[in-house]
């Protein structure tokens, strides 16, 4: 296939034969050539000609494989393509172009730093990850679980598993925070897998990442990764012709059960849950849906459902909503601060609502303005909305969709 | 009685109260062989004899019957640690044939579902090319397209049953898999019209969704049978299968068909991106790990009767089904055994029989009414056996996630419920 796309890049070899088309057709004029030059001629007639044939060679190669592709029902090649598509501007490369490698290609310059990766993990990470790594609930382990790939439930972490640090740096910068991708500097991306090294135990308290030192990091595990070897190990031995069809086994015993562990989500009970918000649905229909809503702008509250993406991977609202990461909003307008049962709140949101407060207007506008200000200690990451617009249309939709 | 069996799964508490439900089963199937009363449903006017239905236009785009409501993709919520970067599954016991319904193909997101106005979507390729391109969705209308079916199972489909038997029914044992028609332009001639350098070995693709989901796929298939498809089934890619454009990398693992794919990057070795590293790499017993196991290996499954499709019709002629795929091309041959194993029948192939598409096989036998114990295994064209699970075990250990093409085993009782087992 791939001697196939070098049929397109005879190109260059066209300018070469031109040039020795002229100095043949100068040979036709001027009688009295030097030897050198002479030779200088016939060697680029003899370059043109093999040019020529090249190209020619070229054309009926692709010609075979269209004919090829044509008998296989494929769609055909066009010689240099078929002229869609624009050019690609150096600008919109670099907007896009952030991946990496771990030969460094593709690393941004900037530098940070443990101290900071801390901070900044601490604050934008940590509620899903823990704050040293360990994961809170079933988000992925980041640090420790070395010695344990060949145990029976293997803990696979960045340092213990991992092969290349610069799939650290590649995922966070494009995935993370998990709900507010690609938002992260450069710096703060370098600070976040520097502290990811420390609490690894790869890297001192006193370390800094950079692109310069980058590729000197290796991760413990890079040597226990191998290329597929299916097809040597396996497909051989599973190649079975004269695979036994009678009288195979004298006698077959049941070994393992999957009801005795009942992890089976049980349909009914969704089912059930199901028809009887149906049935909610059409009993009360109207009325409901009028008291949420009453007074509350649908372009307002529209604009809000647009912003809430940025709460979704923590928070759910609506139907059948439960707490995540962070707990369910339903009815937040106008709750006890605090007061989800069963959800492990912050110290500083918990004594807001033993102290009475309510999510109102304006406990839930300073709230959302600037979380942590407002909250002291919150667990919740994000940073907070910069309008009073936004701020009005998020407690609109919350209002909305989780009634009051 | 027999509605009430349809889309339920016989949990432990159900297989208790069992014997209660094989009373009815049993007592209609008797019924059938001679009727005692007439059947007021043939002896008394229908009211849809009688009265009209619906006009055209009732509804503009067509839905499933209100029977059918039961027919959903369903979710695992324990599997996943929050319900956005996560997955449910396509309810293949409720299927026949070989295409999946575009409404029942299985989802499987990092980042969610990406909303992509078909005008705002953009497709570079960039990196070792002669030309750096960006196509518009026009533009790509205009190359000429192909259609093929193709099969799409993601590497982690009964990824959860390696350390045992876990979950009663092939929707969630085997339901990360679906099969449809593209429509899309060959990848090839985009790469050729970016002009590969001679060091191009390698491509990353990139989707535009909040994973920014990326995989590095080596040249020699990028320009072998890969696509960029736009359709399925024929109609637009639905938006949680990548509307409006995705990749097809046919008889490669799911996780490499990039939905809302927006670039294209042509390199001299691969990234080692998160999902071919931390993800989707195959750690065996000795804590090596094989990396970069696109192939599907060759599997089938029973599909009915399951876990959520018991027999209900009692003794007698009885319908075995099931589904059967492999990365490196046809399944010519399944074989279906009845007794755990003892004797192999050779079931019979039904429909087209398509290069890394899914094919569908029946075994139709006399059930005596006595427990089965059901597997298939598949034969593809090269000549490879579907292996069972303790034969892979014995090779990768249990915790290797990924790439668990066993053989199934369901164990039948005498009331025709199945349960998910594994035998000696």
């Amino acid at each position: 296939m791939l001697k196939f796309l070098k049929i397109f890049l005879p190109a260059g070899a066209g300018a070469a034969s031109m040039l020795s088309l002229a100095y043949i057709a100068a040979d036709q004029f001027v009688v009295d050539i030097p030897a050198p030059i002479r030779e200088a001629i016939e060697l680029n007639a003899a370059q043109a000609q093999e040019a020529k044939e090249a190209k020619a060679a070229a054309a009926a190669e692709l010609a075979a494989r269209n004919e090829e592709l044509a008998v296989a029902g494929l769609a055909p090649s066009v010689a240099g393509g078929y002229g869609l598509g624009r050019d690609a501007m150096v600008e919109e490369i670099a907007a896009w172009d952030d991946d990496v490698r771990p030969d460094g290609q593709g690393l941004p310059e900037g530098s940070g730093d443990v101290w900071t990766g801390e901070e900044v993990f601490v604050e934008k990470c940590s509620m899903c990850h823990g704050d040293f790594g360990e994961a809170v609930g079933r988000w992925p382990v980041l640090a420790g679980g070395f010695g344990t790939l060949t145990r029976k439930d293997p803990v696979k972490t960045i340092g213990s598993y991992w092969p290349y640090l610069s799939t650290v740096f590649d995922y966070v910068n494009r995935a993370m925070p998990f709900g507010e991708a690609n938002s992260l500097t450069p710096d703060e991306v370098y600070s976040i897998t520097a502290y990811l090294l420390y609490v690894n135990d790869l890297a001192d308290d006193d370390f800094t990442l950079s692109n310069e030192n980058f590729t000197e990091v290796r991760l413990p595990n890079e040597a226990n990764f191998k290329d597929d070897d299916r097809m040597d190990v396996e497909f051989p031995q599973f190649v079975r012709p004269d695979i036994c069809m009678e009288n195979c086994k004298e006698t077959v015993e049941i070994t393992m059960h999957a009801s005795v562990l009942d992890v089976t989500p049980e349909e009914t009970a969704a089912r059930k849950a199901a028809e009887e918000a149906e049935a909610a649905a059409e009993s009360a229909p109207e009325a409901a849906v009028e008291s949420a809503d009453a007074g509350i702008d649908p372009a307002l509250v529209a604009e809000g459902e647009n912003l809430f993406k940025k709460c979704r991977s923590c928070h759910q609202i609506g139907e059948g909503a439960v707490d995540r990461t962070g707990p369910h909003l339903n009815g937040v307008v106008g709750r006890t601060i605090g007061s989800n049962d069963g959800f492990n709140y912050s110290g500083t949101l918990a004594d807001a609502g033993a102290a009475g407060g309510i999510w109102d207007a304006e406990t839930l506008g300073a709230f959302l303005a600037n979380p942590k200000s407002a909250m002291p200690g919150t667990k919740m990451s994000f940073a907070g909305f910069k309008s009073d617009e936004d701020i009005a249309a998020m407690i609109a939709y919350l209002q909305s969709a989780g009634g009051q | 009685m027999d509605m009430k069996f349809k889309g339920t799964k016989p949990s432990r508490r159900s297989f208790l109260t069992g014997a209660l439900a094989a009373g009815g089963a049993v007592a209609s199937a008797s019924v059938a062989q001679g009727q005692a009363t007439p059947d007021p449903l043939i002896t008394e006017k229908q009211p849809w004899r009688q009265f009209l239905g619906a006009g055209v236009d009732e509804a503009p785009y067509g839905m499933p019957s209100e029977h059918e409501a039961h027919v959903i993709r369903r979710t695992v919520p324990w599997l996943t640690a929050d319900p956005i970067s996560s997955i449910n599954f396509t309810p293949l016991h409720e299927l026949d044939g070989i295409i999946t319904p575009n409404g029942l193909c299985f989802e499987r997101h990092h980042g969610g579902v990406a909303e992509i106005a078909p005008e705002d979507h953009r497709l570079m390729i960039n990196g070792l090319v002669d030309k750096p391109l960006v196509f518009t969705m026009e533009d790509l209308k205009r190359y000429p397209r192909e259609n093929h079916v193709y099969f799409l199972e993601c590497a982690a489909n009964s990824g959860m049953e390696w350390a045992g038997a876990q979950l009663n029914g092939c929707q969630f044992t085997h339901g990360m898999i679906h099969n449809v028609m593209y429509t899309g332009v060959p990848l090839r001639l985009l790469l050729e019209e970016a002009g590969v350098k001679t060091n191009g070995k390698w491509i990353m693709v990139e989707g535009a969704d909040a994973a920014g989901m990326n995989r590095s796929i080596p040249m020699e298939k990028a320009l072998d049978d890969c696509l960029v498809a736009f359709k399925m089934n024929g109609e637009a890619l639905r938006p949680e299968q990548g509307y409006p454009l995705r990749l097809v990398v046919p008889g490669w693992e799911g996780n490499m068909w990039v939905k809302w794919i927006r670039r294209i990057e042509v390199g001299d070795e691969p990234w080692h991106a998160r999902e071919e590293t931390s993800k989707y790499t195959d750690l065996l017993a000795n804590g090596v790990a094989r990396r970069f196991t696109w192939e599907m290996d060759a599997k089938s499954v029973i599909t009915n009767p399951s876990p959520q499709a018991p027999i209900t019709h009692g003794k007698g002629w009885t319908v075995i089904t099931g589904v059967a795929w492999s990365g490196r091309g046809t399944i010519p041959r399944v074989d279906v055994t009845i007794d755990g194993g003892k004797n192999w029948h050779q079931a019979r192939m039904s429909g087209p029989s398509l290069n890394k598409s899914m094919h569908r096989f029946y075994y139709e036998f006399e059930w005596d009414g006595k427990p089965l114990l059901l597997q298939s295994r598949a034969h593809d064209n090269t000549g490879y056996v579907q292996p069972t699970k303790n034969e892979l075990r014995a090779i990768r250990g249990e915790n290797s996630i990924y790439h668990n093409n066993s053989i199934q085993t369901w164990y039948v009782n005498e009331n025709g419920e199945a349960e998910n087992v594994e035998i000696s």
